[in-house]
């Protein structure tokens, strides 16, 4: 995706040393670790540790992890049940109570049209989730498939996708989504998943290209080759394990900045549409009201900021996890 | 080099022509070019007919496409919704709307290289996890947020800037938009330019500096920088580009009349010729950006051969 502010190059050039790292543990082989490349010592099953266990033994330490990580199972867990936290209504207004500040039992006051903007801004972190869940897998899936195997079998269909997604990079994302989504007048969040999919999937493709290019080369797939493996199971068996960490890593940061398109083209008009709930519509129906009740931008805006904030210090921790070159 | 040039030239032919339909067909397809021509009213059928005989939207949709690029070619855009042909409004947009580039780009420079430089010297410490930390967080923080708390603060509440821009848009107007539009940019410059630093720190050239007696100063401004800023140039070029086309939020926020605005107008008015103008305008700048980006990195690393 032509994101215009995520720059994926540290991300890419940073992760794409994970990918080579061996994984062939899951075949019961015992792996010869180079000199200083090897793990401190096998875990309590005998096995020597993979990328993924050490990864998850650094994660679990790194504090950072931790809070981002909470943060977002609590919103996952809003999302799924926001009448845990927030008994009223997000769609239930009172004219009369328009703009009024916090009140006992309305922390966050109202907003214009005098809708709780407490309520609303609970509700909203369903649509933020949801567009940032969906739409990560749709694009990881399709990218890492698309990207996976023109890296792996090469040829015209290689070249072919360089240049669609030299294509794709061409749009700027923003404007895309305006021409887009001018026209589509449902108020769903499908559309704007569909979108996000559509503009977002070349940028996981060329890198899983990279990093499938990268884990083909490898000796262990050359001798699987020469032992008549197929080319399925090769790609499936040997070079997706290797070759999956980076397309993790920016697929977790690409997350976050997901959530924040859709706001974006939500404040813009054209993503979600009321009676939609969503923070980038209330963030775009606060902004008139700016000079009297500040408080109904803050909220929603405080609310995106730290969903968008957690999910990208998450990928920032998985990424140094993934790849022990970077300390 | 010259053979490189020759062949980036021809590879960005295609991606010109497969974005531009891309776009023609969005507008084209998805909307109705004609819809926007009656006011706010529906066309009745018949006039909506004459007006696609007129407009040639009878046709199949490859051959409007090529009709409109010759005539692009020709410095023909087509007319707006009122009548007022695209290319004087591009007279009017861009020179804003490059303005408001420049100066974030500038921000982008001297804020992001020198906070970069700074920490990547000290990295480590305080000042070096602060700086990340906050770079961290503009990043999160989606740049209309940014730029409506700015609004607030600067223009509200302190009344420091006047809150809209008017629309001769002097530079001094633009400084607090430029600064908005770059901010995430800058983060990203900042966080570069620190990690580039911190490894050329590193090397063999830096120490031999060092060890032949040069002072810390020379050996930072002439060794280290020249080395270290090879990425970052390459990300400020590409950024332009696309600092051009995300401008559109930010001169929504802060009342711009720049290229943004005209898109968003066209949008909302259903003018299809603008916004296939002007998109087809901002492609070729980020293509161009890109080529000479690709073009500088020879000359800034004479390690790179192009054959």
């Amino acid at each position: 995706m032509p994101e215009p502010h995520y720059d994926p190059d540290a991300a890419i050039s940073a992760a794409g040393a994970g990918g080579a790292t061996d994984l062939a543990m899951d075949e019961g082989e015992t792996l010869e670790k180079g000199p200083g490349g090897g793990p401190p010592g096998p875990d309590p099953a005998g096995r020597p540790r993979s990328l993924w266990s050490d990864a998850w033994r650094d994660l679990r330490r790194n504090p950072v992890f931790v809070v981002s990580g909470l943060v977002i199972v609590f919103l996952v867990v809003i999302s799924l049940w926001p009448s845990l936290i927030a008994s009223g209504n997000p769609l239930h207004c009172d004219l009369g109570r328009a703009q009024e500040g916090s009140r006992p039992g309305h922390p966050f006051g109202f907003d214009g049209q005098g809708c709780d903007v407490y309520t609303r801004t609970v509700y909203g972190a369903r649509t933020s989730v949801t567009v940032g869940v969906c739409s990560t897998l749709g694009v990881a899936l399709l990218g890492s498939v698309l990207g996976g195997l023109a890296g792996f079998f090469g040829g015209s269909w290689d070249a072919l996708l360089s240049r669609i997604t030299d294509v794709f990079f061409g749009i700027p994302v923003v404007l895309g989504g305006l021409v887009f989504l001018s026209v589509i007048t449902s108020t769903t969040v499908w559309p704007v998943i569909g979108f996000i999919v559509l503009l977002g999937w070349p940028q996981i493709a060329r890198i899983a290209r990279g990093s499938v290019i990268t884990a083909k080369q490898n000796d262990y797939v050359q001798a699987a080759r020469a032992l008549g493996a197929s080319n399925a199971r090769m790609l499936l068996r040997h070079v997706a394990p290797n070759a999956v960490a980076p397309v993790i890593v920016v697929a977790t940061i690409a997350l976050g900045t997901y959530i924040s398109l859709e706001a974006t083209l939500s404040f813009l008009g054209v993503g979600l549409r009321p009676p939609a709930v969503s923070w980038g519509i209330d963030i775009s129906a606060a902004s008139s009201y700016v000079r009297n009740a500040p408080h109904m931008l803050l909220w929603p805006a405080g609310a995106l900021a730290v969903t968008v904030l957690a999910f990208i210090m998450l990928g920032d921790a998985v990424r140094d996890a993934l790849d022990p070159k970077l300390r | 080099m010259g053979r490189y040039v020759i062949r980036r030239l021809l590879q960005m032919i295609p991606v010109f022509f497969g974005t531009t339909l891309l776009i023609f067909l969005m507008v084209n397809v998805m909307g109705d070019p004609v819809a926007g021509l009656c006011g706010d009213r529906q066309c009745d059928p018949a006039t909506a007919a004459r007006l696609r005989a007129e407009f040639g939207l009878d046709k199949p949709v490859w051959q409007q496409y090529a009709t409109y690029m010759g005539n692009v070619f020709t410095g023909d855009f087509g007319t707006a919704f009122n009548g007022q042909k695209v290319t004087e409004l591009m007279g009017t947009a861009f020179p804003v709307t490059v303005r408001l580039t420049v100066v974030a780009v500038v921000f982008e420079i001297v804020i992001g290289i020198s906070l970069g430089v700074l920490t990547g010297l000290r990295r480590g410490r305080p000042a070096d996890t602060g700086v990340l930390l906050v770079t961290l967080v503009v990043i999160s923080v989606p740049t209309f947020v940014t730029g409506l708390l700015l609004q607030l603060l600067l223009g509200v509440k302190w009344g420091v800037v006047r809150p809209a821009v008017s629309s001769a848009a002097t530079v001094d107007e633009l400084l607090v938009p430029g600064l908005v539009l770059a901010s995430v940019s800058l983060a990203y410059v900042t966080r570069l330019t620190r990690t580039s630093v911190a490894e050329n720190a590193r090397a063999d050239y830096v120490r031999t500096a060092v060890a032949k007696g040069l002072p810390r100063r020379r050996v930072v401004s002439r060794h280290l920088l020249r080395n270290s800023l090879i990425p970052v140039v390459t990300f400020i070029g590409t950024d332009v580009g696309a600092l051009m086309g995300g401008a559109i939020v930010t001169e929504r926020i802060f009342n711009i009349h720049g290229v943004g605005f005209q898109l968003y107008q066209g949008i909302v008015r259903q003018s299809s010729q603008t916004v296939v103008g002007f998109v087809t305008v901002l492609v070729l700048v980020f293509l161009l950006a890109n080529l000479i980006v690709d073009l500088l990195y020879a000359v800034l690393d004479p390690r790179i051969r192009y054959a």
